[in-house]
Order: structure tokens, then sequence, then C-alpha cells
């Protein structure tokens, strides 16, 4: 008798891609025994809009406000990390002033990050309590996002070379109210979640990602860092004056989607404290350096890669000498670090896919870009 | 016998009360009552476009130098103008901006080298039609005109 799909016991059921748990556009094919997964496979593109491929039929400054829209959570630090690759095409060096601007604008985005992070993965868990209260801290670091470079999502607030805005009165003192209100939230979001039975029960175990299988998947940022290997963009190779400031790489040892919550948890605490110490560095000054109208590197390509709140994030840039990039290539943490779903999600229970999902931290928008 | 105090006087309770009401702080409360109240937004929100005139004169400060139109990343500003035979300097005809590829980066505005194009506070720019997204020199002028609710 042939063999019909009955017989088989294999389930092969589609998640996503309009599935509130995947975080936008992310289709997973899981196959199933019963409630456990056997195998899963990742659908990606449904939000691909080619941002490399417009990179190259635009300007090196037109192209800036682009990068904010893959990873839009985390827009700042995009931002970041297409001027670095730029000025060093060019060989240029922020002044310091627009240095410590950038530090501060980006570990504010790190917060905003994992404080969005930190809602939707427990709102997928069942816990719909944290979100309001991120939403509430998000909103302040928008608001100061807003009255510094006039948006609040894709914010375009870095320019080759420097800055575009210098800091509207009363920067300094807002983001210091901010720096000592989020202490105390964040020991709030803890007192819900850290000792929550229910929290550590979903999470404990859930989505184990060793050492090894990190360095061989090429995961970083959290996912790595709760792996127990203390790897730090921020501290490897700094960039944009990290290494003048003091903090600490969290790390913790089982590498579960547990240890990930604590990493994350523990890096909004160490964000803090950078940005304390960046609002006591800054100092007058000029806020762009010396860069030509008309940004036309030599020939030649550059790859910087800066820490972003979700992992390593690269920019790959090729000039061929004219004034539009010949090729632009973006590392982003998110696709390299969805591709361990597979051995995350292998021999765990169905309803565990969505905690490894939202514990990789994903922005389908940086995935498919 | 404390424990027993507790649950009869309720004191758990009033403690969770508290903390709701400690939030109910009209401090606290960030709604925006909108078409009541329209909302402050900061200074340099990159809104709706404007292209000055002069405040004494009414003329336009736009030199028709097309900075702007270079500068867009997506190509949406077509800036015409007409030589004066007169003066030998270039004068604009027509702007023509098209808010629906528009993404708001401030480009243009940063290469305006006579502050003439400006993205302005106001943020009701929607509209019924994609034509109403194209504005016009006598648009951009004026600015949009958000429909105001009477209560």
């Amino acid at each position: 008798m042939a063999q019909t799909f009955l017989d088989s016991t294999e389930l092969v059921l589609n998640m996503g891609p309009q599935h509130p748990s995947t975080h936008g556009v992310l289709r997973v094919i899981l196959k199933l025994d019963g409630e456990k997964v056997t195998g899963t496979e990742c659908v990606v593109g449904y939000l691909h809009r080619g941002v490399e491929k417009i990179a190259e039929n635009r300007t090196y400054a037109q192209f800036a406000p682009y990068v904010d829209r893959m990873d839009y959570v985390a827009s700042v630090s995009n931002g970041l990390g297409y001027c670095l690759a730029v000025e060093k095409l060019l060989n240029v060096e922020a002044p310091p002033r627009a240095q410590v601007v950038r530090v501060i604008l980006t570990e504010l985005n790190r917060i905003a990050s994992h404080l969005i992070w930190l809602g939707t993965h427990a709102l997928d868990l069942g816990a719909i309590t944290p979100l309001f209260y991120v939403m509430r801290e998000r909103e302040d670091i928008l608001n100061i996002y807003e009255k510094y470079c006039g948006a609040r999502l894709t914010t375009h607030a870095f320019r080759i070379g420097g800055l575009q805005y210098d800091l509207y009165d009363g920067f300094e003192e807002e983001v210091k109210r901010f720096c000592d209100i989020i202490g105390p939230r964040v020991d709030e979001y803890e007192e819900l979640l850290t000792g929550n039975r229910i929290w550590i029960a979903r999470l404990t175990n859930v989505g184990v990602l060793n050492a090894e299988d990190c360095k061989a998947y090429g995961v970083t940022g959290p996912l790595l860092r709760a792996a127990g290997v203390k790897w730090d963009l921020r501290k490897a190779q700094p960039y944009s004056g990290y290494q003048h400031y003091d903090f600490e790489i969290p790390t913790r040892a089982n590498g579960d989607s547990y240890d990930r919550y604590i990493v994350r948890v523990q890096e909004m605490r160490q964000a803090v404290r950078i940005v304390r110490q960046a609002l006591d560095r800054i100092e007058p000054g000029p806020i762009m350096a010396k860069v030509a109208k008309v940004i036309k590197p030599p020939v030649g390509e550059a790859y910087v890669s800066i820490e972003a709140p979700k992992g390593e994030l690269g920019y790959f840039v090729v000039s061929d000498g004219s004034t539009q990039p010949y090729r632009v290539r973006v590392r982003p943490p998110s696709f390299i670090n969805l591709q361990a779903v597979d051995r995350m999600a292998r021999g765990s229970l169905i309803a565990d896919v969505c905690a490894i999902i939202g514990t990789i931290d994903i922005v389908l928008g940086e995935v498919d870009r | 016998m404390r424990r027993f105090l507790r649950t009869v006087f309720l004191i758990d309770l009033i403690e969770g009360l508290w903390v709701t009401f400690r939030t109910q702080h009209p401090r606290n409360i960030c709604t925006d009552q909108y078409p009541r109240e329209r909302p402050k937004i900061a200074e340099r929100f990159r809104g709706a476009p404007r292209l000055n005139n002069h405040p004494e004169t009414g003329e336009t400060l736009c030199i028709a130098c097309n900075l702007c139109a270079i500068a867009c990343p997506e190509a949406l500003i077509v800036v015409s103008s007409e030589r004066n035979e007169k003066t030998k300097r270039k004068e604009l005809t027509d702007f023509t901006y098209d808010l629906s590829r528009c993404m708001f980066c401030g480009l243009c505005e940063d290469a305006c080298p006579v502050d003439a194009l400006e993205l302005t506070q106001d943020f009701e720019i929607a509209s019924y039609t994609r034509d109403g997204l194209i504005w016009d020199r006598k648009m951009l002028e004026e600015g949009p005109r958000p429909a105001r609710y009477k209560f």
C-alpha cells in the first residue's frame, strides 16, 4: 500500500507571516511530532525593500536616512555604523564632542531597543503588564530624540563626519533625569519578572545555545554573552571613543532564554552607566569634521562593525571613486542570529517556539533589508 | 494574629490601591486630548515642508538653485525657474514637492543656502487622494490647513 501523508507522524505547520509572535513578517515552517518540534525552517524576505541596492544609486549622504529603516527599533545605531564606515573610507574622524553625543544617543537607543524587546518578549509569553511600563520609559527616550533631531523613530541623527544638529538647551538635564528614573524602573521590571515563577518556567532551558554553537553560527550580541563568551565590540575593537568609558560586559553561563533576559537587563544598567559618564565628557567644540559637501571617497573599501543592541552590526562600503557607493553590504545581527532558530527549537515544544523567536530579538526590517 | 489583622483590615488591598492612586497624579497622565488640544511638537520636528517668503516684502526667498532637488534621496522635488531678462537672474516659477514619497529626512532643508525650504512643525498632512499629497508652490507657501473642529 502506498504511503500517504496520513501514515506519517510528522505534521508540517505553517507559522506566520501574520503571526503576532514572529515580530513582523517572519514565516516559520514547523515540522512537528505531536507537540514536539523536529525541525524548523525560516522563510524570510516578506519585508525585502532592496536597501543595499538602493545604496548603489544614492550618494553617500543620501543613503544615510535609509539605514534607519533597517533596524527601526535601533535606528541610531544603524546610522552610527554607516557613518563610521563612510568616515573610515574618507579617513576622517568625528570631533570629540560629536563622538560623545553619538555615544549618548546610541546608548539611549540600546536601552530603547532592549525595552521594546523586554515588552514584546513578555507579551509573547503572556505577561501584558511590562509592555505598558516599557513603552512609558521608551517615550522619554523618544522625546529626547524628537527634541534633538526632529524625529522619533527614523531619526537620521548623525551625518557623515559628525552631527548635523548641536545639542538643544536642557539636553543634559533631560538625559540626567532619564538616567535617574530608569534605574528604579528597571528594578520594577525585575520585580515583575526575574523571580516570577511562570517567567522562569517558560524561559529556563528554553532555546539553549552554547558557546560553541554560537561561534559556529556567527551569533553575536546578548545571545553570545548569555552563553558565557565575553565578547563586546565596544571593548574588543572600540569605536567612537568607547575605550574611555568604564563599563562591564554582563555575561551568563547557561545560554538559555532566561540568561539572555538577565544579560539584556544588565546591559540596560550598563548603558545608563555609559550615558552618565558620557554626560560628564561633553565639552564645547565643533560637531562636524571637515568633510566636503560632495562626498567622494577614494577608491577602496571599508568594513566597520559596531555593537548594536542586537549584536554585531557591520557595514561594508565599497567605493569606486564616484559620488555613489559601488556596493554597500550590511551584516545585520538579527538575520545571522535568526539562523540559530532551528538549532534552538529542535526538540522543544511548539509553545516554546514563540519564546525562542522572541529571545533572539529580531527586527524583520533588518532581517529582510 | 498579625496576618489575621491584615486580612480583616484589608491592608494588602489598600497597599495595592495606593500604588494605583499614586500614579493618578495629573502629572503622570500623558494622554493628549488630540483634536481639542494640539500636542506640543519639538522645535526641530521635521514635518510638512514650507517655502518661506520674505516677511516684509512677501517675495519668495527661493533662488531656484535646485540644490534641494539634488539633495533629495527620493528625487521628489521639482524646481522650475525662468530667467528674468531684466535682472539676468533665475526666478522661481513653480515648485513641486511630492509628499507621498517624502521620508522627512531633512536633507533638502540642510541643502538650502537661503533657508527658503523648511520642514515645519505641521504634522497634519494627510489627504484623501494621492494628488492631494503633491504640493505645488501655492500650497507650500501657505501650508496645510487642517480641519478645526468645534466642541
